[in-house]
């Protein structure tokens, strides 16, 4: 049973967080995970997960930047802001002063403008009991905001890192920006070599005609569990570019629930993942059309080797008045090695005839055309099949929302491949 | 069975099938450095097997013979050691490989082959202008979103910086214009006097024959090379049509499979001379 909320926080937390934490926790009471029987939860590995073998971080233990995310944050010197969370806990925020006086805001939530509003905004209650958990949890939320009107012309950097050993760790990340904003976010979930339990909760509120590029770069150590919820809104004529790389964990989940409300708004979502060894990558995905003339555009791409596994689920839903809705979903799996294996399950959901929809999916090992075009150049056949592998996941690292971090998610997909294809 | 001996491409009884049924025969060519060698024959003649049988290509079984490049055996390689052998395909189709540049593909080929690297992007570029292919076409990946002549301007422009001792052209002159078919004829002809590379041009046409002469010319029908001689030879099919040739051996022969129907890489669109039907030397393009 993990240690009610309050009783962890070792610094004092603003009245209306600690009521807010109290009230979830009520409401979840004894938490009962979800079954692979539900749909959602199909393939999953939720029932190798008990909440007992973990333990909530002391947030007051938690102190200082890691040297890794130093050496990270060396690596990507042009930025508008950076904010380090280390178990959850925000240890480190700053704000180049070009960029404060913009008004851009990133560091802890119970410090920034509107924070108690703009916590769970987009979440709700959120989507399954792990998105609760981390609001009956959560120790420090960051908060990214922009006001209207702003443009944040440098990326924002946000290293969610975990260190601590056996810990259950929830982080939440809210991005808001005001009408005819702009910024981009890179969320760097990274960890040291420990076992640990983390959800985190990410919600992305992107207000009319404002424009949000949201890049998650997910490299946790191959002992770490973990559970996301990545929630979005998107009002009137704006726009969520979303793109994801999910390289690490042992099992790491990533629920992507893009909900376009206002007229006219655009959500881009796309993510690369390569699994090895024994990892089991989950993504599901919603795309939600609740007002006319929305597009959709998802482009999910992922290799498994070893004997890792991947999953990806994927729903297109109509609303009704959602008039003129361009929706599109496909994902691409490449199968490296006998033993791994991806499933692929896209759905569609509509209750209005004028739209222009399409799915598509494929699991299918490295395409031998290929191959054999770049041996006969003379290419030794490992390096033709790191070249094509390497060419299939160009098309979204070339789209990245943060281009500075496509060389770094590269570096990440070579270091597995240069591990060997079978 | 003459020895091997350097300075050459041997094939000598070559025999392969796809799924179970035989489509070479047992073919023998000896083509020398310097030379060039036409393999002309119809739809079916097992033209593409050929080229493929020599490359590696999967999908393919050798059931006997041997190919060797300057005494060394190629049947036992992989499709990579023949390239660094010395054995260059330029493709009919060109696949199309998302996400790796031209610059990227030449590099690990000559790094393997412990080349120097550092001189790729200027060749590459020097060749492009050389060939007429735009140099803002490099940026792209492999042969996407190329017309069919920039495709065989490419192919091209890859035998000209590996600088293979030996190239096999699968049908270099199908599905490119008359200005490209000569770009490509010309460079792949200097080649062969600067530096001596032997060419086995496997063709349908007589056009690509007018821009890169021949010193020998076989006539391949149902996997088998029924006719050796020199560019008469090809003037006189031009001609006379393949029908001799064929009616003949239809007589001796049962009906060999056509290579259309079981080559992946033959896939309907792809441009090319299409058809089974019709005059067989119609030019595609007319």
């Amino acid at each position: 049973m993990p240690t009610p909320p309050d009783a962890a926080l070792a610094s004092p937390a603003p009245a209306w967080l600690d009521e807010r934490r109290r009230a979830v926790a009520a409401r979840i009471g004894e938490p009962t995970l979800p079954s692979t029987d539900e749909e959602v939860w199909r393939y999953s590995r939720v029932a190798d997960i008990d909440l007992d073998d973990w333990t909530p971080v002391d947030p007051g233990a938690v102190a200082g930047v890691p040297e890794e995310v130093h050496d990270l944050l060396a690596a990507l010197p042009e930025r508008a802001a950076v904010v380090v969370v280390r178990n959850g806990v925000v240890v480190h925020a700053e704000v180049a002063p070009a960029y404060e006086s913009l008004g851009l805001f990133a560091g802890r939530l119970v410090d920034g403008p509107t924070g108690e509003e703009a916590l769970g905004a987009v979440a709700g209650e959120g989507p399954d009991v792990f998105a609760a958990l981390n609001d009956a949890h959560l120790a420090d939320p960051v908060l990214v905001s922009v006001p209207a009107g702003v443009t944040v012309d440098r990326p924002v950097l946000v290293v969610d890192w975990v260190d601590a050993e056996g810990a259950a760790v929830y982080p939440r990340l809210v991005v808001r920006l005001g009408a005819d904003a702009q910024a981009d976010v890179l969320d760097w979930h990274g960890s040291a070599d420990v076992a640990a339990l983390v959800a985190p909760v990410i919600e992305l509120d992107v207000a009319a005609a404002a424009r949000l590029g949201y890049a998650n770069v997910q490299v946790r150590g191959g002992r770490v569990w973990q559970v996301t919820s990545q929630l979005s809104r998107v009002e009137r004529d704006g726009t969520l570019t979303s793109a994801q790389a999910g390289l690490g964990g042992e099992y790491a989940r990533t629920r992507t629930d893009c909900r376009l409300v206002g007229r006219g708004a655009t959500g881009t979502l796309q993510a690369v993942y390569f699994g090895t060894d024994s990892q089991t990558l989950d993504f599901r995905t919603f795309q939600q059309h609740a007002a006319p003339d929305t597009t959709s555009n998802l482009l999910f791409k992922g290799a498994v080797d070893d004997s890792s596994r991947s999953v990806y689920t994927g729903l297109i839903k109509v609303e009704k008045e959602a008039r003129g809705t361009n929706a599109f979903q496909t994902n691409r799996n490449l199968k490296l090695s006998e033993h791994a294996w991806a499933e692929s399950v896209p759905n569609l959901e509509i209750e209005t005839n004028d739209v222009r929809c399409s799915h598509a999916s494929t699991v299918g090992p490295i395409d031998e055309d290929q191959r054999f075009y770049l041996e006969s150049r003379g290419v030794p056949t490992e390096v033709a099949e790191r070249l094509v592998v390497a060419g299939f996941f160009a098309e979204v690292l070339e789209g990245l929302p943060v281009r500075d971090v496509a060389p770094l998610v590269e570096l990440a997909i070579e270091q597995r491949l240069g591990r060997g294809i079978d | 069975m003459t020895g091997t001996r350097a300075g050459e491409l041997r094939i000598e009884g070559l025999r392969a099938e796809v799924a179970g049924r035989e489509i070479l025969h047992g073919i023998d060519l000896h083509v020398r450095s310097g030379e060039v060698h036409a393999v002309m024959g119809p739809n079916g003649s097992g033209k593409s097997t050929l080229s493929h049988v020599l490359m590696g290509k999967p999908g393919y079984t050798v059931t006997g013979g041997s190919v060797t490049l300057d005494g060394v055996e190629l049947l036992s390689l992989p499709t990579w050691q023949r390239a660094q052998a010395g054995l260059f395909l330029a493709m009919q189709y060109p696949v199309e490989v998302p996400g790796v540049s031209v610059d990227d593909l030449l590099t690990e080929a000559l790094a393997a082959a412990g080349r120097d690297v550092t001189v790729v992007h200027t060749e590459v570029a020097a060749e492009a202008e050389r060939i007429g292919l735009a140099t803002r076409l490099l940026d792209r990946p492999v042969n996407v979103d190329l017309s069919g002549g920039e495709k065989k301007r490419n192919e091209t422009l890859q035998l000209a910086v590996l600088k293979p001792r030996f190239a096999v052209l699968d049908e270099l002159d199908s599905g490119l214009d008359v200005d490209a078919l000569r770009a490509c004829a010309r460079r792949v002809e200097a080649a062969t006097t600067e530096s001596d590379l032997g060419v086995l041009a496997i063709t349908h046409y007589h056009r690509l024959l007018d821009e890169l002469r021949p010193d020998v010319v076989h006539i391949l029908v149902k996997g088998r090379i029924v006719a050796t001689g020199g560019p008469e030879l090809a003037a006189e099919l031009e001609r006379t049509g393949y029908a001799a040739w064929t009616d003949e051996e239809a007589e001796a022969q049962p009906e060999a499979p056509k290579a259309r129907a079981i080559d992946p890489s033959m896939h309907p669109g792809a441009g090319g001379p299409g058809g089974m039907f019709g005059d067989p030397f119609a030019d595609p393009l007319a």
